[in-house]
């Protein structure tokens, strides 16, 4: 076996499993002994259970023994931001407020990964309750960039991107509220897809802002992120917002060529100002190949982009300060040890359970909402929205997909942003107004800077047109050699 | 001074849990009387990752009181979250309607009580503003250090039946909420049990001096939870506004519990302290378009109100008041009346006082016998029975109690002996004709033996005969006893008059 089969994507380790030139458990073993030797220093893991992890990888080899494989996915480590639910594993949020919390059922996409056969490995970290964009505000763990353990990995999902990056896991799944799957992606040098709200059932994620929430897939190319999401996707009669499309065999439909003859459209809002000029640079690059792959790049305008942000944090933490009030200390969270009647039980335990960027969220969402100023933010902000959203509409009038860089900057240093929150919202200016339109959006490597840190293309789609927008993406990255890059642990 | 007139001004908002399998957002089942928390799933528990499911059936039984209380029903309604901090509410966010109800406007019809029983009162509608729907939350029990919550009722589809303030007295709101409960007990829509709390009202009590435009200062009572303690607290309040009113006290906009113990409200929070909700659309749930499809499908089914079909009782069979009011309010009853008539409509008066007297009678000992029967059994949750229930188990159908007012109507039988073969045929389910033939009941029409009995009984009295013939009507009931007494009572005494006149010429 070669030493880096932490390294091998999923097509080439499904394909090891078919030939029985690696077992189910072996592979486990591969990827435990990694965690082992690498998390010490990235700190991807929140927790994993080795035990189950190589019972189940024990259960997919008898599958494969007797013929009866499940999928593609049959004895493929995943490894799972820890806000998903699974039975019997335990969902934190990166909080003290659900440290010792163990879901009692299986959201739909875990579901669906488990009946293709996947094994779950580990729980990663995020920012706590999903708010963030470092990983920083993890209260449980601190997770590196592995390209550079001085650095952030990016957030919120910056665990399950770290995990892909540092070959802990072949593919994970995190969620992206306003770039929490791209950004970390970005950073990380890995692909990460955030698909069209309402294509992934968000039963069993636990909300942060119930608009703008969809989980998607962490991979080292877009072929398996496209595998991966072909799972998880589907229409699902326990969540309301999802939709009922019928879901392509992704994998199968994308092309190398699939670039040609299409227009690709370049916000000019996006290069206005605000973005590190090497990553300009190396998006602009990029954006060039695009075109020599056959794609004719036109000039678009996203008027209201600069209205994202505020709109988000408006839309967003009005959403949140709802979605967290069920963290209070009554049923299954942290309770104060102090509180002495119902309301120090609220007070208390969430002053005690909750970090200080969590709190700055419910206290700004309850604001907007509250009797007097919800016309003035929340019923503006809900406008504003729509105006986002027919910016895309009238974009996608004359182009089949847009491309954009996916964070103004690579992986800042640990503590650089931590002190003001403003910049570290900034961070997400790209991807946050997807987010806003409900839109797909992927995350490809397309270089470095001169520091050795990885620089993300993003790729934003019609509604349910992931198809398309993948096979842009895997032509792409085919034509390139960026995915091939591993850090150095 | 003194003289000065007051009036009251009254509007409910009223719950009502709606009778469905399940929850309103969840698939599980809600029932009263269950062990605590075990009506509960991972969506009641509002564990992290959980999403809300919309239950069709409670919008359809929401929908339908609605198009028969007149409201308009939107194209679109939707769902905001209503957020306040308290242990019965396990989101710390209630599910409900705000801006987009279901229902909009709307009237109940009311029936004052008339000045006796056997007389109806005077009616007249109560405006509504809207009905709309939404989950309930789960029940506390406090203790001296603690108190416990139960989730079972947390989440059980609950509709507000919002009134205008179009009320001005705890006689007109009794009429309402009585109304209204026959109305949706008649639909199936909810039993309204206020004991089991599956009817709850928050009255709105305002005072002005008579005639004036501008309201009163506003007082709410929240949750009152039987009849007799709505019309309690409201006479109470009434007279404690006009009280403060005349002694020159401000009247505080705030909320007051009613005491049930001391028949007296008390303050809970006045307006400064009230909750800010901070609504805002529920971004779980999609709005719901209304179809025109659905509402036409609804309003095909829809029942008779019980009004309609008490004017309908009264105009089309003549049946007495004292007759259509416990008949209408009940549906069961009223569907068993029309089984009967089915089976013969002739004496429909007759059919309808056998069902609200002798039915009635019999079906409350039968369950007082039962209740006897089960006084080992745990008699915590004593649950009411309905009318309903008793009649499916009850052995005697419509059509044989319709029959038995035929047997009576043909003279095979006299009235007193039918109240005999009814109950026979409550207790063993058989039909009237067999009882009365097999117990040799059936009277006595054959004319030549009662001619006989009539011969005899005047050769007895000749006195009677000389009254009569003088003038005296009432004198011939003298002979008609004896022939009853030779005929062993089964004579049938209409034409034992007939004969007798005859026979005296």
């Amino acid at each position: 076996m070669s030493s880096e089969i932490f390294y091998k994507n999923i097509s080439e380790l499904s394909a090891m499993l078919n030939s029985g030139e690696i077992s189910a458990v072996e592979l486990a073993q591969v990827y435990i002994d990694r965690k082992n030797a690498v998390d010490g220093k990235v700190g991807a893991f929140i927790s994993s259970n080795e035990d189950e992890f190589l019972a189940s990888a024990k259960k997919s080899d008898e599958r494969r023994a007797k013929g009866a494989t499940l999928s593609e996915l049959d004895g493929i480590p995943i490894g799972l931001k820890d806000l998903l639910a699974v039975r019997g594993q335990k969902l934190t949020c990166a909080s003290k407020m659900l440290e010792n919390y163990v879901s009692p059922y299986t959201g739909t996409a875990m579901q669906k990964l488990e009946d293709a056969g996947a094994l779950f490995w580990g729980r990663l970290n995020m920012d706590e309750f999903a708010m963030g964009s470092s990983c920083e505000n993890s209260a449980l763990q601190k997770t590196r960039n592995p390209w550079d353990l001085e650095r952030i990995p990016g957030g919120s999902s910056g665990g399950s991107a770290a995990a892909v990056s540092a070959g802990e896991c072949p593919a994970t799944l995190g969620s992206d509220t306003g770039g929490s799957i791209r950004q970390p992606a970005s950073l990380c040098g890995v692909v990460g897809m955030k698909p069209t709200y309402g294509l992934v059932s968000r039963f069993g994620l636990a909300a942060f802002a119930s608009s703008l929430d969809q989980i998607g897939p962490f991979a080292r190319t877009v072929k398996d992120a496209s595998l991966v999401l072909k799972h998880i996707a589907g229409y699902d009669k326990f969540d309301s917002t999802s939709v009922n499309v019928k879901i392509d065999d992704y994998p199968s439909m994308l092309s190398t060529e699939s670039l040609k003859g299409k227009k690709a459209g370049l916000p000019k809002e996006y290069f206005a100002s605000g973005m590190d000029s090497e990553v300009r640079e190396i998006v602009e690059k990029a954006i060039k190949k695009v075109e020599e792959l056959g794609a004719e790049i036109v000039e678009v305008s996203l008027p209201h982009t600069e209205l994202a942000i505020p709109v988000y944090y408006i839309i967003a933490t009005a959403e949140a300060s709802s979605n967290l009030a069920r963290y209070d200390g009554i049923r299954y969270t942290h309770r104060s040890a102090e509180a002495k009647d119902v309301l120090d039980v609220y007070f208390k335990s969430r002053a005690e359970g909750f970090g200080e960027e969590v709190k700055r969220r419910i206290i700004l969402g309850s604001y907007v909402l509250s009797s007097g100023y919800y016309d003035a933010y929340y019923l503006r902000a809900q406008k504003v929205r729509t105006l986002i959203r027919n910016d895309f509409e009238k974009a996608f009038e004359n182009v089949d997909f847009i491309v954009a860089p996916t964070s103004p900057t690579t992986a800042f240093k640990v503590g650089e942003k931590t002190g003001d929150p403003l910049s570290m919202y900034l961070s997400d200016i790209y991807t946050i107004n997807v987010n806003l339109a409900g839109l797909p959006g992927i995350s490809v490597p397309c270089g470095f800077a001169s520091d050795g840190m990885p620089v993300g293309l993003q790729m934003i789609g019609k509604a349910f047109d992931e198809s398309n927008l993948l096979s842009y993406a895997h032509a792409y990255e085919s034509a390139c050699e960026w995915s091939k890059r591993n850090p150095q642990l | 001074m003194s003289d000065i007139q007051y009036e009251a001004v009254i509007g409910l908002e009223t719950h009502v849990q709606i009778k469905t399998r399940s929850k309103m957002f969840t698939s599980v089942a809600h029932k009263f009387a269950e062990p605590p928390n075990t009506l509960t799933d991972a969506v009641v528990w509002a564990l992290p990752g959980v999403l809300p499911v919309l239950n069709y059936e409670a919008i359809r039984k929401t929908i339908e009181l609605g198009l028969m209380l007149g409201c308009e029903i939107p194209e679109i309604t939707k769902w905001d979250r209503k957020n306040y901090f308290y242990p019965d509410s396990p989101k710390n966010y209630q599910l409900s309607q705000y801006d987009q109800p279901l229902c909009l406007g709307g009237n109940v019809e009311i029936e004052l009580a008339g000045a006796n029983p056997s007389e109806m009162g005077e009616h007249r509608y109560v405006k509504l503003t809207r009905i709309h729907l939404e989950e309930d939350v789960g029940k506390l029990t406090h203790f001296t250090h603690d108190s416990l919550v139960d989730y079972n009722r947390a989440g059980t589809p609950l509709m507000e039946i919002v009134s205008e303030p179009d009320m001005h007295s705890s006689d007109e709101v009794f009429a309402y909420l009585t109304s209204l409960k026959n109305t949706i007990s008649s639909a199936g829509i909810s039993d309204c049990d206020m004991e089991k709390g599956q009817m709850r009202c928050d009255v709105n009590v305002s005072v002005r001096v008579k005639g004036a435009k501008e309201f009163g200062v506003k007082v709410e009572m929240k949750n009152i939870n039987s009849t007799s303690n709505v019309r309690n607290c409201i006479d109470y309040e009434i007279r404690r506004q006009i009280d403060c009113l005349k002694k020159g006290i401000p009247i505080v906009q705030e909320t007051r519990r009613y005491d049930a113990q001391l028949g007296v409200t008390q303050s809970m929070r006045s307006k400064e302290d009230a909750h800010d909700y901070r609504y805002f659309p529920d971004p779980d749930l999609m709005p719901v378009k209304i179809s025109q499809e659905l509402l036409d499908s609804i309003r095909a089914k829809l029942i008779e109100l019980p009004f309609d079909r008490q004017r309908r009782y009264m105009n089309d069979y003549s049946l007495p008041y004292s007759a259509v009011s416990v008949m209408c309010p009940d549906l069961a009853l009223c569907e068993y009346f029309e089984e009967g008539l089915k089976e013969y409509s002739k004496n429909p008066k007759m059919l309808a006082n056998l069902i609200v007297n002798d039915l009635m009678r019999e079906l409350s000992l039968a369950e007082d016998a039962e209740k006897s029967e089960d006084v080992f059994e745990e008699s915590d949750n004593v649950i009411h029975v309905s009318t309903a229930e008793k009649l499916a188990k009850c052995k005697m159908t419509a059509k044989n109690l319709a029959s038995l007012v035929r047997i009576v109507d043909g003279g095979s039988i006299s009235k007193q002996m039918a109240k005999e073969v009814f109950v026979k045929m409550f207790t063993t389910g058989e039909s009237a004709d067999d009882i009365v033939e097999k117990s040799g009941m059936k009277q006595n029409s054959d004319s030549g033996e009662l001619e006989k009995f009539c011969l005899e009984a005047m050769a007895g009295n000749q006195k009677a005969i000389d009254q009569y013939k003088a003038g005296n009507d009432k004198a011939i009931n003298a002979l008609i006893g004896p022939v009853m007494k030779a005929s062993k009572g089964k004579a049938n005494p209409a034409m034992v008059l007939e004969i007798l006149k005859k026979l005296i010429g």
